[in-house]
Protein backbone atom coordinates (compact mmCIF):
# COMPACT_ATOMS: atom_id res chain seq x y z
CA UNK A 1 0.00 0.00 0.00
CA UNK A 2 2.80 2.31 0.80
CA UNK A 3 4.23 1.86 -2.04
CA UNK A 4 1.36 2.92 -3.92
CA UNK A 5 1.29 6.23 -1.97
CA UNK A 6 4.76 6.91 -3.03
CA UNK A 7 3.97 6.82 -6.36
CA UNK A 8 0.93 8.38 -6.29
CA UNK A 9 2.65 11.46 -4.50
CA UNK A 10 5.73 11.25 -7.16
CA UNK A 11 2.90 11.83 -9.91
CA UNK A 12 1.83 14.65 -8.63
CA UNK A 13 4.94 16.49 -7.14
CA UNK A 14 7.18 18.56 -9.21
CA UNK A 15 9.68 21.60 -9.06
CA UNK A 16 7.51 24.82 -7.60
CA UNK A 17 8.43 26.47 -11.55
CA UNK A 18 8.16 23.46 -14.06
CA UNK A 19 11.24 23.55 -17.50
CA UNK A 20 7.85 24.64 -20.11
CA UNK A 21 7.10 27.44 -17.12
CA UNK A 22 10.47 28.46 -17.25
CA UNK A 23 11.48 28.88 -20.63
CA UNK A 24 7.53 30.61 -21.27
CA UNK A 25 8.82 33.51 -18.37
CA UNK A 26 12.42 33.83 -20.20
CA UNK A 27 11.24 33.92 -23.54
CA UNK A 28 8.32 36.50 -22.66
CA UNK A 29 11.29 38.63 -20.46
CA UNK A 30 13.60 38.60 -23.60
CA UNK A 31 9.95 39.61 -26.05
CA UNK A 32 9.30 42.32 -23.36
CA UNK A 33 12.34 43.89 -23.41
CA UNK A 34 12.75 43.82 -27.03
CA UNK A 35 8.92 45.75 -27.81
CA UNK A 36 9.63 48.13 -24.97
CA UNK A 37 13.02 49.23 -26.28
CA UNK A 38 12.28 48.90 -30.15
CA UNK A 39 8.75 50.77 -29.12
CA UNK A 40 10.58 53.93 -27.50
CA UNK A 41 12.52 54.14 -30.57
CA UNK A 42 9.48 54.49 -32.46
CA UNK A 43 7.67 56.55 -29.78
CA UNK A 44 10.23 59.18 -30.55
CA UNK A 45 9.66 59.46 -34.23
CA UNK A 46 6.48 61.27 -33.11
CA UNK A 47 6.00 62.13 -29.34
CA UNK A 48 2.47 61.58 -27.23
CA UNK A 49 4.03 64.23 -24.92
CA UNK A 50 6.09 66.75 -25.75
CA UNK A 51 8.19 66.95 -23.18
CA UNK A 52 8.62 62.91 -23.52
CA UNK A 53 11.50 61.92 -25.64
CA UNK A 54 13.78 58.74 -24.85
CA UNK A 55 16.86 58.65 -24.98
CA UNK A 56 18.64 57.05 -28.00
CA UNK A 57 20.95 54.65 -26.01
CA UNK A 58 17.88 53.62 -24.36
CA UNK A 59 16.44 52.46 -27.72
CA UNK A 60 17.12 49.39 -30.00
CA UNK A 61 16.82 49.59 -33.89
CA UNK A 62 19.30 52.62 -35.16
CA UNK A 63 16.75 54.57 -36.04
CA UNK A 64 12.99 54.01 -36.95
CA UNK A 65 13.04 51.59 -39.64
CA UNK A 66 15.32 49.52 -37.02
CA UNK A 67 13.53 50.25 -34.79
CA UNK A 68 10.07 49.30 -36.50
CA UNK A 69 11.47 45.63 -37.68
CA UNK A 70 12.48 44.56 -33.74
CA UNK A 71 8.99 45.63 -32.97
CA UNK A 72 7.22 43.68 -35.80
CA UNK A 73 10.14 40.42 -34.90
CA UNK A 74 9.57 40.10 -31.15
CA UNK A 75 5.82 40.97 -31.35
CA UNK A 76 5.71 37.01 -32.95
CA UNK A 77 7.39 36.01 -29.87
CA UNK A 78 5.53 38.13 -27.82
CA UNK A 79 2.49 36.39 -28.92
CA UNK A 80 3.22 32.84 -29.49
CA UNK A 81 4.79 32.44 -26.26
CA UNK A 82 1.81 35.01 -24.53
CA UNK A 83 -0.72 32.17 -26.64
CA UNK A 84 1.36 29.01 -25.25
CA UNK A 85 1.77 30.55 -21.57
CA UNK A 86 -2.10 30.78 -21.81
CA UNK A 87 -3.19 27.71 -22.78
CA UNK A 88 -0.34 26.40 -20.21
CA UNK A 89 -2.10 28.28 -17.50
CA UNK A 90 -5.40 27.05 -18.11
CA UNK A 91 -4.74 23.44 -19.48
CA UNK A 92 -2.27 22.48 -15.91
CA UNK A 93 -4.50 24.59 -13.94
CA UNK A 94 -1.40 26.13 -12.40
CA UNK A 95 -3.30 29.78 -12.47
CA UNK A 96 -6.36 28.91 -10.63
CA UNK A 97 -3.67 27.25 -7.94
CA UNK A 98 -1.21 29.96 -7.68
CA UNK A 99 -3.10 33.23 -8.91
CA UNK A 100 -6.38 32.20 -7.09
CA UNK A 101 -8.68 33.29 -5.02
CA UNK A 102 -7.52 36.78 -4.54
CA UNK A 103 -9.37 38.15 -1.48
CA UNK A 104 -9.01 42.37 -0.94
CA UNK A 105 -9.07 41.81 2.93
CA UNK A 106 -5.60 40.06 2.32
CA UNK A 107 -4.30 42.50 -0.27
CA UNK A 108 -4.82 45.21 2.57
CA UNK A 109 -3.44 42.76 4.98
CA UNK A 110 -0.05 42.25 3.01
CA UNK A 111 0.31 45.87 2.09
CA UNK A 112 0.12 47.03 5.56
CA UNK A 113 2.42 44.27 6.57
CA UNK A 114 4.94 45.25 3.64
CA UNK A 115 4.35 48.92 5.09
CA UNK A 116 5.97 47.77 8.53
CA UNK A 117 8.75 45.42 7.11
CA UNK A 118 6.79 42.30 8.63
CA UNK A 119 6.14 40.69 5.07
CA UNK A 120 7.52 37.53 5.16
CA UNK A 121 9.79 36.02 2.12
CA UNK A 122 10.52 32.34 3.78
CA UNK A 123 7.90 30.22 1.79
CA UNK A 124 8.12 31.36 -1.79
CA UNK A 125 6.25 28.58 -3.12
CA UNK A 126 3.14 30.33 -2.34
CA UNK A 127 2.24 33.92 -3.57
CA UNK A 128 1.11 36.66 -1.02
CA UNK A 129 -2.08 38.53 -2.26
CA UNK A 130 -0.65 41.46 -3.46
CA UNK A 131 1.34 39.03 -5.77
CA UNK A 132 -1.46 37.60 -7.14
CA UNK A 133 -2.89 40.95 -7.54
CA UNK A 134 0.10 41.73 -9.78
CA UNK A 135 0.37 38.52 -11.76
CA UNK A 136 -3.20 38.98 -12.86
CA UNK A 137 -3.15 42.36 -13.03
CA UNK A 138 -0.11 42.24 -15.55
CA UNK A 139 -1.16 39.48 -17.42
CA UNK A 140 -4.45 41.43 -18.12
CA UNK A 141 -2.36 44.18 -18.99
CA UNK A 142 -0.36 41.93 -21.92
CA UNK A 143 -3.38 41.08 -23.28
CA UNK A 144 -4.89 44.48 -23.79
CA UNK A 145 -1.11 46.11 -24.59
CA UNK A 146 -1.40 42.88 -27.34
CA UNK A 147 -5.18 44.41 -28.14
CA UNK A 148 -3.90 48.04 -28.72
CA UNK A 149 -0.81 47.18 -30.60
CA UNK A 150 -3.16 45.08 -33.11
CA UNK A 151 -5.43 47.92 -33.19
CA UNK A 152 -2.46 50.41 -34.31
CA UNK A 153 -0.81 48.27 -36.59
CA UNK A 154 -4.29 47.43 -38.56
CA UNK A 155 -6.70 50.44 -38.04
CA UNK A 156 -8.34 48.99 -41.33
CA UNK A 157 -8.14 45.60 -41.46
CA UNK A 158 -9.10 45.18 -38.04
CA UNK A 159 -11.16 48.09 -37.60
CA UNK A 160 -13.98 47.11 -35.86
CA UNK A 161 -11.05 46.27 -32.75
CA UNK A 162 -9.62 49.45 -33.66
CA UNK A 163 -13.21 51.44 -32.70
CA UNK A 164 -12.48 49.80 -29.48
CA UNK A 165 -10.22 52.50 -28.88
CA UNK A 166 -11.53 55.25 -30.30
CA UNK A 167 -9.86 56.76 -32.48
CA UNK A 168 -5.97 55.85 -33.92
CA UNK A 169 -4.38 58.03 -31.53
CA UNK A 170 -6.70 56.75 -28.82
CA UNK A 171 -5.00 53.28 -29.17
CA UNK A 172 -1.74 54.72 -29.36
CA UNK A 173 -2.83 56.31 -26.09
CA UNK A 174 -3.91 53.14 -24.67
CA UNK A 175 -0.31 51.64 -26.36
CA UNK A 176 1.48 53.61 -24.36
CA UNK A 177 -0.05 53.76 -21.35
CA UNK A 178 0.00 49.73 -20.99
CA UNK A 179 3.84 49.93 -22.19
CA UNK A 180 4.16 52.00 -19.20
CA UNK A 181 2.20 50.00 -17.06
CA UNK A 182 4.59 47.46 -17.51
CA UNK A 183 7.70 48.85 -16.65
CA UNK A 184 6.36 49.69 -13.67
CA UNK A 185 5.22 46.30 -12.83
CA UNK A 186 8.97 45.16 -14.51
CA UNK A 187 10.64 47.56 -11.91
CA UNK A 188 9.02 45.83 -9.44
CA UNK A 189 8.90 42.49 -10.35
CA UNK A 190 12.93 42.89 -10.70
CA UNK A 191 13.37 44.89 -7.67
CA UNK A 192 11.80 42.45 -5.11
CA UNK A 193 13.33 39.70 -6.94
CA UNK A 194 16.60 40.92 -6.09
CA UNK A 195 15.40 41.76 -2.95
CA UNK A 196 15.33 37.40 -2.65
CA UNK A 197 17.85 36.32 -4.87
CA UNK A 198 16.04 32.60 -4.54
CA UNK A 199 12.75 33.83 -6.02
CA UNK A 200 15.27 34.40 -9.53
CA UNK A 201 17.55 30.72 -8.27
CA UNK A 202 13.75 28.98 -8.83
CA UNK A 203 13.08 30.60 -11.89
CA UNK A 204 16.08 29.43 -13.26
CA UNK A 205 16.50 25.86 -11.98
CA UNK A 206 13.12 25.48 -10.82
CA UNK A 207 13.37 25.95 -7.23
CA UNK A 208 11.63 23.19 -4.53
CA UNK A 209 9.28 20.27 -5.61
CA UNK A 210 6.13 20.90 -4.54
CA UNK A 211 2.90 19.26 -4.51
CA UNK A 212 -0.31 20.16 -6.49
CA UNK A 213 -2.53 18.54 -4.19
CA UNK A 214 -1.29 20.67 -1.26
CA UNK A 215 -1.48 23.69 -2.94
CA UNK A 216 -4.78 24.50 -1.69
CA UNK A 217 -4.26 23.97 1.73
CA UNK A 218 -1.80 26.44 3.20
CA UNK B 1 20.95 52.74 -50.93
CA UNK B 2 20.90 49.14 -49.80
CA UNK B 3 21.32 46.79 -51.73
CA UNK B 4 18.70 43.61 -51.95
CA UNK B 5 19.59 40.19 -51.11
CA UNK B 6 17.62 37.48 -52.61
CA UNK B 7 14.63 36.06 -50.47
CA UNK B 8 12.18 33.38 -50.49
CA UNK B 9 9.02 36.69 -50.40
CA UNK B 10 6.74 35.65 -53.05
CA UNK B 11 6.88 39.47 -53.96
CA UNK B 12 10.63 39.10 -55.00
CA UNK B 13 10.91 37.86 -58.58
CA UNK B 14 11.84 34.20 -59.26
CA UNK B 15 12.92 31.71 -61.83
CA UNK B 16 16.23 34.73 -62.19
CA UNK B 17 18.74 31.94 -61.15
CA UNK B 18 20.36 29.06 -63.01
CA UNK B 19 18.96 26.19 -60.81
CA UNK B 20 20.61 23.83 -62.14
CA UNK B 21 24.00 24.95 -60.84
CA UNK B 22 22.64 24.36 -57.64
CA UNK B 23 21.51 21.21 -58.18
CA UNK B 24 24.88 19.86 -58.78
CA UNK B 25 26.66 21.46 -56.25
CA UNK B 26 24.04 20.61 -53.56
CA UNK B 27 26.09 19.28 -51.02
CA UNK B 28 28.48 21.94 -51.15
CA UNK B 29 26.34 24.52 -51.07
CA UNK B 30 24.85 23.08 -48.00
CA UNK B 31 28.29 22.14 -46.43
CA UNK B 32 29.24 26.08 -46.93
CA UNK B 33 25.78 27.08 -45.44
CA UNK B 34 26.32 25.16 -42.36
CA UNK B 35 29.84 26.45 -41.47
CA UNK B 36 28.06 30.37 -41.94
CA UNK B 37 25.34 29.38 -40.07
CA UNK B 38 28.17 27.74 -37.11
CA UNK B 39 30.08 31.17 -37.63
CA UNK B 40 27.15 33.37 -37.61
CA UNK B 41 26.02 31.80 -34.45
CA UNK B 42 29.10 31.95 -32.65
CA UNK B 43 30.14 35.64 -33.55
CA UNK B 44 25.92 36.52 -32.82
CA UNK B 45 26.66 34.76 -29.50
CA UNK B 46 30.38 36.50 -28.86
CA UNK B 47 28.70 40.30 -30.21
CA UNK B 48 25.56 39.84 -27.46
CA UNK B 49 28.21 39.31 -24.63
CA UNK B 50 30.78 42.19 -25.69
CA UNK B 51 28.96 45.06 -26.87
CA UNK B 52 24.93 44.88 -26.34
CA UNK B 53 25.19 47.78 -28.66
CA UNK B 54 26.68 46.25 -31.55
CA UNK B 55 24.23 43.33 -31.75
CA UNK B 56 21.69 45.31 -33.62
CA UNK B 57 24.14 46.18 -36.58
CA UNK B 58 25.48 42.83 -37.06
CA UNK B 59 24.65 41.79 -40.61
CA UNK B 60 23.43 38.26 -39.24
CA UNK B 61 20.73 39.80 -37.29
CA UNK B 62 20.04 42.49 -40.08
CA UNK B 63 19.51 39.60 -42.33
CA UNK B 64 17.03 37.92 -40.16
CA UNK B 65 15.12 41.03 -39.35
CA UNK B 66 14.66 41.59 -42.77
CA UNK B 67 13.60 38.10 -43.69
CA UNK B 68 10.89 38.55 -40.49
CA UNK B 69 9.90 41.68 -42.28
CA UNK B 70 9.20 39.76 -45.58
CA UNK B 71 7.15 37.23 -44.03
CA UNK B 72 4.87 39.93 -42.50
CA UNK B 73 4.69 41.47 -46.24
CA UNK B 74 2.95 37.48 -46.61
CA UNK B 75 0.81 37.82 -43.57
CA UNK B 76 -0.20 41.02 -44.40
CA UNK B 77 -1.67 40.39 -48.07
CA UNK B 78 -2.94 37.03 -46.47
CA UNK B 79 -5.10 38.98 -43.75
CA UNK B 80 -5.73 41.74 -46.51
CA UNK B 81 -9.57 42.13 -46.30
CA UNK B 82 -9.78 43.46 -50.49
CA UNK B 83 -13.67 44.48 -50.11
CA UNK B 84 -13.30 45.82 -46.46
CA UNK B 85 -13.99 49.43 -46.44
CA UNK B 86 -11.78 52.04 -44.00
CA UNK B 87 -13.41 54.01 -41.84
CA UNK B 88 -14.68 57.18 -43.61
CA UNK B 89 -15.78 60.62 -42.49
CA UNK B 90 -17.56 63.68 -42.52
CA UNK B 91 -16.41 66.65 -44.23
CA UNK B 92 -16.36 68.47 -40.89
CA UNK B 93 -12.92 66.08 -39.74
CA UNK B 94 -11.55 67.25 -42.90
CA UNK B 95 -7.79 69.25 -41.84
CA UNK B 96 -7.14 71.73 -44.34
CA UNK B 97 -4.31 72.21 -45.79
CA UNK B 98 -3.49 68.44 -45.45
CA UNK B 99 0.40 67.39 -43.30
CA UNK B 100 2.83 67.64 -45.74
CA UNK B 101 5.51 64.81 -45.52
CA UNK B 102 8.85 63.56 -47.96
CA UNK B 103 11.92 62.66 -47.46
CA UNK B 104 12.98 66.46 -48.08
CA UNK B 105 11.85 69.69 -46.84
CA UNK B 106 8.88 71.51 -48.10
CA UNK B 107 11.29 74.32 -49.04
CA UNK B 108 12.55 71.89 -51.07
CA UNK B 109 9.34 71.13 -53.07
CA UNK B 110 10.39 71.29 -56.99
CA UNK B 111 6.40 72.34 -58.73
CA UNK B 112 6.03 69.74 -61.64
CA UNK B 113 5.16 72.17 -65.06
CA UNK B 114 1.25 70.97 -66.07
CA UNK B 115 2.06 71.82 -69.52
CA UNK B 116 4.61 69.59 -70.33
CA UNK B 117 3.68 66.92 -67.40
CA UNK B 118 2.61 63.26 -68.68
CA UNK B 119 1.58 60.26 -66.85
CA UNK B 120 3.71 57.53 -68.59
CA UNK B 121 2.30 53.98 -68.76
CA UNK B 122 4.32 50.82 -68.78
CA UNK B 123 4.67 47.26 -68.21
CA UNK B 124 1.67 44.67 -68.45
CA UNK B 125 -0.80 46.79 -70.22
CA UNK B 126 -2.56 46.76 -72.96
CA UNK B 127 -2.98 50.61 -74.00
CA UNK B 128 0.49 52.83 -73.16
CA UNK B 129 -0.73 55.75 -74.66
CA UNK B 130 0.82 58.53 -72.35
CA UNK B 131 -1.89 60.45 -70.45
CA UNK B 132 -1.54 64.45 -69.97
CA UNK B 133 -3.18 66.05 -67.04
CA UNK B 134 -5.96 67.22 -68.99
CA UNK B 135 -7.08 63.58 -70.25
CA UNK B 136 -6.58 62.83 -66.10
CA UNK B 137 -8.82 65.30 -64.92
CA UNK B 138 -11.44 64.34 -67.39
CA UNK B 139 -11.96 60.74 -66.34
CA UNK B 140 -14.80 60.07 -63.39
CA UNK B 141 -14.15 60.82 -60.25
CA UNK B 142 -14.69 59.54 -56.85
CA UNK B 143 -14.30 61.03 -53.10
CA UNK B 144 -12.84 59.69 -50.37
CA UNK B 145 -12.93 61.27 -46.59
CA UNK B 146 -10.26 59.12 -45.01
CA UNK B 147 -7.60 58.83 -42.25
CA UNK B 148 -4.00 59.10 -43.16
CA UNK B 149 -1.58 57.27 -40.82
CA UNK B 150 2.02 57.62 -41.32
CA UNK B 151 4.90 55.08 -40.05
CA UNK B 152 6.22 57.73 -37.48
CA UNK B 153 2.34 57.74 -35.45
CA UNK B 154 0.74 61.15 -36.65
CA UNK B 155 -2.53 61.00 -38.66
CA UNK B 156 -5.41 63.38 -40.23
CA UNK B 157 -8.67 63.00 -41.86
CA UNK B 158 -8.53 64.04 -45.45
CA UNK B 159 -10.96 64.45 -48.36
CA UNK B 160 -9.12 63.01 -51.60
CA UNK B 161 -11.29 62.67 -55.26
CA UNK B 162 -9.97 61.87 -58.21
CA UNK B 163 -10.02 58.38 -60.79
CA UNK B 164 -10.65 54.86 -58.97
CA UNK B 165 -7.36 53.27 -59.76
CA UNK B 166 -9.23 49.97 -60.00
CA UNK B 167 -11.46 51.49 -63.11
CA UNK B 168 -7.92 53.37 -64.37
CA UNK B 169 -6.53 50.01 -64.80
CA UNK B 170 -9.47 48.38 -66.38
CA UNK B 171 -9.32 51.59 -68.87
CA UNK B 172 -5.99 50.82 -70.09
CA UNK B 173 -6.33 47.14 -70.55
CA UNK B 174 -3.88 46.75 -67.38
CA UNK B 175 -2.92 43.12 -66.55
CA UNK B 176 -5.10 42.39 -63.09
CA UNK B 177 -3.57 39.10 -62.38
CA UNK B 178 0.25 41.04 -62.60
CA UNK B 179 1.61 40.95 -58.86
CA UNK B 180 2.31 44.65 -58.63
CA UNK B 181 1.38 47.99 -59.75
CA UNK B 182 4.56 50.49 -59.72
CA UNK B 183 4.82 53.87 -59.56
CA UNK B 184 7.79 56.71 -60.77
CA UNK B 185 7.81 60.40 -59.61
CA UNK B 186 8.92 63.60 -60.40
CA UNK B 187 11.23 64.09 -56.80
CA UNK B 188 12.87 60.55 -57.83
CA UNK B 189 10.75 59.03 -55.43
CA UNK B 190 8.94 55.52 -55.93
CA UNK B 191 6.94 52.90 -54.61
CA UNK B 192 5.05 49.94 -55.41
CA UNK B 193 2.17 48.61 -54.01
CA UNK B 194 0.63 44.82 -54.40
CA UNK B 195 -2.55 44.39 -56.89
CA UNK B 196 -4.98 43.61 -54.05
CA UNK B 197 -4.53 47.13 -52.67
CA UNK B 198 -4.24 48.42 -55.84
CA UNK B 199 -7.95 47.28 -56.91
CA UNK B 200 -9.17 47.77 -53.50
CA UNK B 201 -12.58 50.33 -54.21
CA UNK B 202 -10.63 52.74 -51.94
CA UNK B 203 -7.65 52.96 -53.90
CA UNK B 204 -7.49 56.33 -56.08
CA UNK B 205 -5.59 58.42 -58.09
CA UNK B 206 -6.01 61.46 -56.75
CA UNK B 207 -6.35 64.80 -58.47
CA UNK B 208 -8.30 66.63 -55.95
CA UNK B 209 -8.15 67.72 -51.96
CA UNK B 210 -11.05 68.86 -50.34
CA UNK B 211 -12.98 69.46 -53.82
CA UNK B 212 -9.85 71.87 -54.88
CA UNK B 213 -6.64 70.79 -57.08
CA UNK B 214 -4.34 69.26 -55.68
CA UNK B 215 -1.27 72.46 -54.82
CA UNK B 216 2.66 71.43 -55.14
CA UNK B 217 3.72 70.43 -52.16
CA UNK B 218 0.85 67.31 -51.85
CA UNK B 219 1.55 65.96 -55.09
CA UNK B 220 0.16 68.32 -57.87
CA UNK B 221 -1.00 67.02 -60.57
CA UNK B 222 -1.74 63.79 -59.70
CA UNK B 223 -1.02 61.21 -56.21
CA UNK B 224 -1.70 57.67 -55.06
CA UNK B 225 -4.48 57.69 -52.46
CA UNK B 226 -5.09 54.34 -50.61
CA UNK B 227 -7.00 53.79 -47.29
CA UNK B 228 -5.27 50.67 -46.73
CA UNK B 229 -1.69 51.32 -46.43
CA UNK B 230 0.81 53.89 -44.49
CA UNK B 231 1.29 57.11 -45.96
CA UNK B 232 4.10 56.35 -47.21
CA UNK B 233 2.99 53.84 -49.50
CA UNK B 234 0.96 57.12 -51.32
CA UNK B 235 3.26 58.30 -54.20
CA UNK B 236 3.00 62.34 -55.11
CA UNK B 237 4.63 64.19 -58.15
CA UNK B 238 3.34 60.68 -60.47
CA UNK B 239 5.11 60.12 -63.59
CA UNK B 240 4.46 56.84 -64.49
CA UNK B 241 2.86 53.75 -63.67
CA UNK B 242 3.74 50.22 -64.54
CA UNK B 243 2.21 47.29 -64.08
CA UNK B 244 4.34 44.39 -63.52
CA UNK B 245 5.45 40.73 -61.70
CA UNK B 246 8.77 41.98 -60.79
CA UNK B 247 9.24 43.57 -57.44
CA UNK B 248 9.98 46.96 -57.51
CA UNK B 249 10.91 47.86 -54.09
CA UNK B 250 10.69 51.39 -52.98
CA UNK B 251 12.54 54.81 -51.75
CA UNK B 252 11.65 53.62 -47.91
CA UNK B 253 11.17 50.25 -48.23
CA UNK B 254 14.67 49.55 -49.81
CA UNK B 255 16.35 51.52 -46.51
CA UNK B 256 14.18 49.16 -44.35
CA UNK B 257 10.72 50.02 -43.80
CA UNK B 258 8.16 47.55 -44.49
CA UNK B 259 7.35 46.73 -48.32
CA UNK B 260 3.27 45.87 -47.50
CA UNK B 261 2.66 48.25 -45.05
CA UNK B 262 -0.49 47.96 -44.98
CA UNK B 263 -3.06 49.43 -41.95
Amino acid sequence: MSEITINSTVRHSHKLHPLALRIMHWLNALAMVLMILSGWAIYNDSVIFGWLHFPHWMTIGDGPEGALQWHFAAMWLLMINGLAYLIYGFATGRFRRKLLPISPREVIATVRDALRFRLGHDDITHYNAVQKLLYVGVIAIIIVQVLSGLAIWKPVQLSELASLFGSFQGGRLVHFIGMALIVGFLAVHVALALLVPKTIGAMLTGGPVVDDRDGDTH
Amino acid sequence: MSIKTPSPSIFRPRGGVDQSALQEHKALVEDINRRNLLRGTVSLGALTMLTGCSVTRSDQVQSVLRRISEFNDRVQALIFRPNHLAPTFSEADVVKPPRFNAYYDIEDIVPVDVATWNLELAGQIENKKAWSAQEIYALPEQEWIIRHICVEGWDYIGQWSGVNLRHFLERIGADLKAKYVSFKCADDYYGSIDMATALHPQTILATKYAREPITDPFGFPLRLRTATKLGYKNPKWITAIEVTNEYRGGYWEDRGFNWFAGI
